[in-house]
């Protein structure tokens, strides 16, 4: 059972998470943002629904294809924004824009632009909470790519053997850039694998907030009983490219509408909250303009932020005390 | 002052500074038990248990990235690498995530990481196993690099490297393990990074050198010596930062200088240290600098093979008199 305060966090994410990324789409298109936007419109029930039942103390890595996870972690969308564009105010202060937002105030330990490449932080993440012995989890957010990288293997193996708390959550949307999953991916079932590391694997709808919320609880019981991962994967659907400059030659524009108008997450979600008397659309359409409105300011905040000072262009690289 | 092995001096540090930080532990393949198969963590286990002295399963990447996560997390892990060699195998969590993190984030995070291991030649394990791989990691901003070459380095080093918030690569030689030497016996003794030790002063050529090549280098001293060329000799130990000022100083009062390492010689930390020193001490050479390194041949598993692919004493004795004119 999902409380209904908790029902309306994750609705408002959501909506957060879609608004900003077409807000972003938007200013890639306008040329007033550049680089590599790798967008998460349609997916996002997954954030949602598992960082909805994590805290500040939990950890999460990301991927190329993060700003969901990011805002559902915590991040605030005009920071987020401003990183988008490199601006000093930015949450890396623009030395890394879209593929690389982190805070670590949030547990948040930063999306990761290699494919694959936040897995065994994640899992040495949660290493540091069973060493430190705390309550905490640490959830690695992949794509279904990264489930053939060597690192997917070697980490949910380590995990295992080590009965880490971490949830590998896989989500599946079809497509390595234009490759299909099938012509990429040696099982229908991306958690087929976690019988290989003699964890529980479930695969669920990933467009269905319930099917990931319940999915998802059941692994940090798991977790925090110190019974060691799970892997959930999440089938679901990119309905925007690949990045935000994508032709899209590879996929029949059918398929992207169908999964558009009838199985987009938020419209879904809507529906359920509203047949089962949690809110009234009144009361929905009221968050969703809210996060349009912040996504719009997100954007005029980024606009309007500095540039960094290439003077400082050298700072950070190590850590001086 | 103890006398020590420097296998001997790497575990105490080890041991001290988990005795001094819970928060650091070691993780690595056949630590436990064996102890690592050079002996650097031999026996800890039975003092610090097993979820300190942490064996792992055959994954670098997973060992190496799973050290940068519990980094962030607040503890400070000591990944052991059998071979350095292996570093090739995790190279992407150690180039794109340990030594980036920072950076790309804005200068929020800290990685407070030792990736520790041997390299080198000495023990026929031929090209996979026998590289000299510092220099790489020289190449990629946000990782420092120690070379230490003798134990009481290798105990100051690492305690710095322990210590330090950003990661550090910790190159130890296979050949010097069991080379000993005097140990400060104070359990917060520290060598800084981006310190050179002048090993041997001298006034005619400066000969710089790193890991096994400064007993070369003091070897070659010796036998320079006896045909009246009075050698400088120069031990970096720390590759990043690097301490060029040191070395600059003394080809100022030389006129000349020699680099010598094991790294193959092609694009090796050697070239940066003449560039440097042309650009520095430009006026004050009195020969062009000679720069010697292993031949561009994977190290080969013959003993006598390996040591014709690395620079021999004899060839740092020639080029000293080379640039000395005699």
């Amino acid at each position: 059972m999902i409380s209904k305060e908790r029902k309306f966090w994750i609705y408002e994410i959501m909506n957060k998470i879609r608004y900003f990324e077409l807000k972003a789409l938007r200013l890639f298109e306008e040329n007033k943002l550049r680089g590599s936007v790798h967008l998460y419109a349609g997916e996002e029930a997954v954030a949602a629904a598992v960082c909805s039942q994590l805290t500040d103390d939990d950890y999460i890595t990301s991927t190329h294809r993060g700003h969901g996870h990011c805002i559902a972690k915590g991040a605030e969308l005009d920071k987020a924004m401003a990183e988008l564009m490199g601006k000093e105010t930015g949450y890396c202060k623009g030395r890394s824009g879209s593929m690389h937002i982190a805070d670590f105030t949030k547990g948040n330990l930063g999306a990761n632009a290699i494919v694959g490449g936040g897995i065994p932080i994640a899992t040495g993440a949660a290493l540091a909470a069973k060493l430190q012995k705390n309550d905490k989890v640490a959830v690695s957010f992949f794509g279904d790519g990264a489930s053939n990288e060597g690192t997917f293997h070697e980490s949910l193996n380590l995990a295992a053997v080590w009965k880490l708390p971490i949830i590998f959550v896989c989500e599946n949307n079809g497509f390595g850039i234009s490759v299909p999953v099938a012509q990429s991916t040696s099982v229908e079932n991306i958690s087929d694998r976690a019988v290989g590391y003699g964890i529980p694997g479930v695969t669920v709808d990933g467009n269905d907030v319930f099917a990931v919320y319940e999915a998802f609880e059941t692994a940090v019981k798991r977790a925090k009983a110190g019974d060691g991962p799970t892997l959930i994967e999440c089938k679901t659907y990119r309905t925007l490219g690949h990045w935000t400059g994508d032709p899209q030659t590879y996929r029949d524009k059918k398929d992207v509408e169908m999964w558009r108008d009838t199985k987009d997450p938020i419209q879904l979600f809507k529906k359920r909250l509203v047949d089962a008397g949690d809110f009234t659309v009144a009361e929905l359409d009221q968050v969703e303009e809210a996060a349009k409105e912040e996504a719009d300011a997100a954007a005029e905040f980024a606009i309007n932020s500095p540039n960094p000072d290439p003077a400082d262009v050298m700072a950070d690289v190590f850590y001086e005390a | 002052m103890s006398k020590k092995t420097y296998a001997t001096a790497i575990r105490d540090v080890i041991a001290e500074e988990m005795r001094r930080d819970e928060n650091v532990f070691v993780m690595g393949e056949d630590i436990e038990l064996l102890g690592g198969i050079f002996g650097c963590t031999r026996d800890l286990y039975k003092e610090f248990g097993t979820d300190r002295i942490r064996n792992t399963p055959i994954s670098e990447a997973a060992m190496i990235g799973a050290g940068v996560g519990a980094a962030c997390a607040g503890m400070r892990p000591i990944v052991e690498l059998m071979y350095m060699d292996f570093t090739l195998v995790a190279a992407d969590q150690i180039i794109n995530q340990a030594a980036k993190t920072r950076y790309i984030f804005g200068g929020k995070a800290k990685i407070p990481l030792v990736i520790r291991g041997q390299q080198g030649i000495g023990r026929g394990n031929a090209a996979t196993h026998s590289q000299s791989l510092e220099t790489i990691f020289m190449h990629f901003p946000g990782i420092k690099v120690a070379c230490p070459s003798n134990a009481a380095d290798a105990a100051g080093l690492l305690r710095t490297a322990i210590r330090d918030d950003n990661p550090v690569m910790f190159f130890e030689h296979k050949a010097l393990y069991a080379s000993k030497f005097e140990v400060p016996d104070d359990p917060d003794f520290c060598v800084p990074f981006g310190k050179a030790e002048i090993k041997r002063t001298g006034k005619d050529v400066t000969i710089v050198g790193s890991l096994l090549y400064v007993s070369r280098a003091l070897e070659a001293a010796a036998e320079l010596e006896k045909i009246g060329i009075d050698a400088e000799v120069i031990d970096p130990r720390t590759m990043v930062p690097f301490d060029m000022d040191t070395i600059i100083e003394s080809v100022k009062k030389t006129g000349k200088l020699v680099v010598v390492h094991e790294a193959h010689k092609v694009a090796g930390w050697g070239a940066e240290v003449v560039s440097e020193v042309v650009d520095g001490a430009f006026k004050y050479l009195d020969a062009a600098p000679i720069h010697l390194g292993a031949k561009a041949c994977p190290l080969p598993f013959n003993i006598e093979l390996e040591n014709a692919v690395v620079p021999s004493v004899q060839q740092i004795v020639e080029a000293a008199k080379k640039v000395c004119y005699r």
